[in-house]
């Protein structure tokens, strides 16, 4: 479906938290009136110079950016095409892009004098985030997660542990993501007065995908300043993989009305989209509602929601935040997916050629990388948000590639 | 009047509560699930609410979760709880039947396509949880239009500023869920109840039906004492779990124990309102 394009594409969502036909507030009732005043909380935060003072010191010196744009020469000389940078937000401090969100959230759930912190993970890196700065504001931490993840994300289950956070093992539906955000979402029903739900990714009722889009703009932000100053220019190109999305919105939006940039998302196709085992919702779903918001899904033809697959944890999820499926309609980005067998062969070529041994979520990005770069002149710039770094994915790649640790 | 209404008004004039009875379409399988419908006026409930099984139910305990992937791993789908509704009307027209569940099924069966089918079956309500007013284009105003009631949920966060946009497009009853909490969880106080039915009666006509962690006959009749209904719903898909057998299949005693189980339901919310009628 393509639709005429408004002058700026930066301008959603619309008051009731739409983006064409997705997004909006599809929430028990018991949890409206504490959208309503999340809302209205980050609304009056967003504009005070104080929370945004206090949010960039954070972001400089407790999470250490800027993150690097660091040009994969290597990387680049391999593939023979497009030049190719990363966007290192693996070198975060907690080692990927959720620490932008969850500190931006944390300092508004102070404001709101929230002391309860909740949270769902999949790969763990939300979770670890979460338990990070939770540690670090002195408050209680709960953490969701499903028991499949548990099992192959071991290493970011013991940092949310040593962290202070509870780390509460989901056995219901599939016991990924999905489930884990079911079990938050019904912990939030229950202690809605005490608790601040700080949702991971950009999905969720209004106002959350657009506050976590906000809070993740810092990649894209910064990538713009510092191409600008390594090249003089923009990129020609962006890449970044989708689970829920919020890496990818956060370099993405900022460039969304730079039109002749292209770009990429890449989502996972898991043992391939004709399996049927995947977790590419845009090229294998389509409308529906889940978690809060319309968006694409992957369900059967009677609306039940269809167990995902994916190596990744982190992209092992039905759906896919509003923005995104908007931004599919619209045609403004092009949405691709890379198979666990591409995501682990990219992992191990950047391992080896950068010395970067990226998270197996960004190993879907750089999978589609090795297509895409090939096929471009040498002066195309292309970059990759590197968004998470893959110490928690050795004991999976270890046993997929038949060893053992 | 519909169904709904004439239940209410008898229900007034008997001088007591009305007993909501909650089961999920298809729980444990379709016979059976027919089975325990067309037993439950008998035993006493006023207003049958049928879930819609889903994957995801968010707002409901493990009760609910339980008894909605039960139905779906005996093939239960949207076209067949349309069929239940159907079967049961061929013997009962007076009972109202409210359907309950989540919006993506609606949502992927389509709208208009759901809401003809459903009235054509003898529906006469809906409530869906993931559906507050901020989104009642989606379905509140295409299901008042098709003429089905559009039951509401409020809840102990629906403070007085906030109860006339819930109440706005409402029909058939008001739903007050008793916690704040998911369904089957912790027992409501009872007199926090009556002052939120209270407050809520003095900004509707509507009856007004209580549920959430009611599940024995004295909460139901304490709870019957200050509403118009009690509804009763993770104590009846518990009492079908408990009477399955090993491989998780209906037995002989499964219609028994959810009719039994709102027998004794019906009986404390009759007394009840005798007892406060004297």
């Amino acid at each position: 479906m393509k639709v005429q394009q408004p002058n700026s594409l930066r301008l959603g969502p619309d008051a009731g938290g739409h983006f064409g036909i997705y997004g909006g507030r599809f929430v028990a009732e018991t949890l409206m009136p504490l959208v309503l005043e999340l809302e209205r909380a980050y609304s009056q935060a967003k504009d005070d110079p104080a929370f945004k003072a206090e949010l960039e010191y954070f972001l400089k010196h407790y999470v250490g950016r800027p993150s690097p744009l660091y040009f994969a020469e290597r990387l680049t000389e391999h593939l023979r095409g497009a030049k190719i940078y990363l966007k290192r937000d693996e070198l975060n401090h907690t080692g990927a892009h959720k620490i932008n969100n969850v500190l931006g959230q944390i300092l508004l759930a102070r404001r709101m004098g929230k002391k309860r912190i909740i949270a769902e993970t999949g790969a763990g890196q939300h979770g670890v985030a979460t338990a990070t700065a939770c540690a670090r504001f002195g408050l209680e931490c709960v953490v969701y997660m499903g028991i499949v993840d548990i099992e192959r994300q071991k290493p970011n289950v013991f940092r949310m542990k040593l962290l202070g956070a509870e780390v509460r093992p989901v056995t219901s539906g599939s016991k990924t993501l999905k489930d884990a955000m079911n079990e938050a979402l019904r912990d939030w029903v229950t202690n809605v007065e005490s608790t601040f739900y700080c949702i991971g990714t950009v999905a969720g009722p209004h106002p959350y995908p657009m506050m976590v889009r906000d809070f993740q703009s810092v990649i894209g932000n910064e990538t713009r300043e510092q191409i600008m100053l390594a090249e003089g220019r923009l990129p020609d190109s962006l890449v970044a993989c989708i689970g829920g999305g919020s890496n990818a919105m956060g370099l993405f939006h900022p460039f969304l009305d730079d039109t002749g940039i292209e770009i990429y998302g890449v989502e996972a196709a898991g043992k391939g989209l004709a399996t049927g085992e995947h977790a590419a919702s845009i090229n294998g779903g389509k409308p529906g509602v889940l978690h809060g918001n319309r968006m694409y899904l992957l369900y059967d033809d009677d609306g039940q929601i269809i167990e995902t697959h994916s190596i990744s944890a982190g992209l092992d999820y039905p759906g896919v935040g509003p923005e995104h499926s908007w931004l599919h309609d619209m045609g403004r980005v092009t949405y691709l997916s890379a198979t666990d067998d591409e995501a682990l062969k990219a992992f191990q070529l950047l391992s080896t050629l950068e010395g970067i041994i990226p998270a197996l979520e960004p190993a879907h990005a750089l999978a589609k990388v090795m297509e895409l770069a090939p096929n471009k002149p040498k002066d195309h710039l292309m970059v990759v948000n590197l968004c998470g770094r893959g110490d928690k994915d050795i004991f999976t790649v270890a046993e997929h590639l038949g060893g053992k640790l | 009047m519909s169904r709904i209404e004439a239940r209410f008004a008898a229900l007034a004039k008997q001088g007591r509560a009305g007993l909501v009875t909650f089961v999920t379409a298809g729980d444990p399988d379709y016979a059976t699930s027919l089975a325990i419908l067309n037993g439950l006026p008998a035993a006493g409930a006023d207003v049958v609410e049928l879930g819609m099984p889903f994957t995801d139910p968010m707002a409901d305990g493990p009760a609910i979760q339980a008894s909605s992937l039960r139905a779906l791993h005996a093939g239960q789908r949207m076209t067949k709880t349309l069929a239940l509704v159907r079967e049961f009307r061929e013997s009962d027209q007076a009972t109202p039947i409210v359907l309950m569940g989540y919006y993506n099924p609606i949502y992927v069966y389509g709208v208009d396509r759901f809401l003809a089918d459903a009235k054509a079956a003898g529906v006469d309500g809906l409530i869906l949880v993931d559906l507050p007013p901020e989104e009642d284009e989606e379905l509140c105003l295409p299901a008042l239009r098709a003429g089905l009631a559009f039951v509401r949920l409020a809840t102990p966060t629906t403070d007085d500023k906030r109860l006339p946009t819930v109440l706005k497009n409402s029909s058939g009853f008001v739903y007050y869920v008793s916690i704040t909490g998911i369904t089957g969880a912790a027992a409501p106080d009872t007199s926090k109840v009556t002052a939120a039915v209270v407050r809520i009666k003095r900004h509707t006509k509507l009856p007004i039906a209580v549920g959430f962690g009611v599940r024995t006959a004295e909460h139901a009749a304490a709870i019957a004492r200050g509403a118009d209904a009690v509804v009763v719903g993770s104590a009846l898909v518990e009492a079908v779990r408990q009477s399955l057998d090993a491989a998780g299949k209906a037995t002989a005693r499964t219609v028994k124990a959810v009719t039994e189980l709102t027998a004794a339901l019906s009986a404390g919310v009759r007394s009840a309102r005798r007892v406060a009628a004297e």
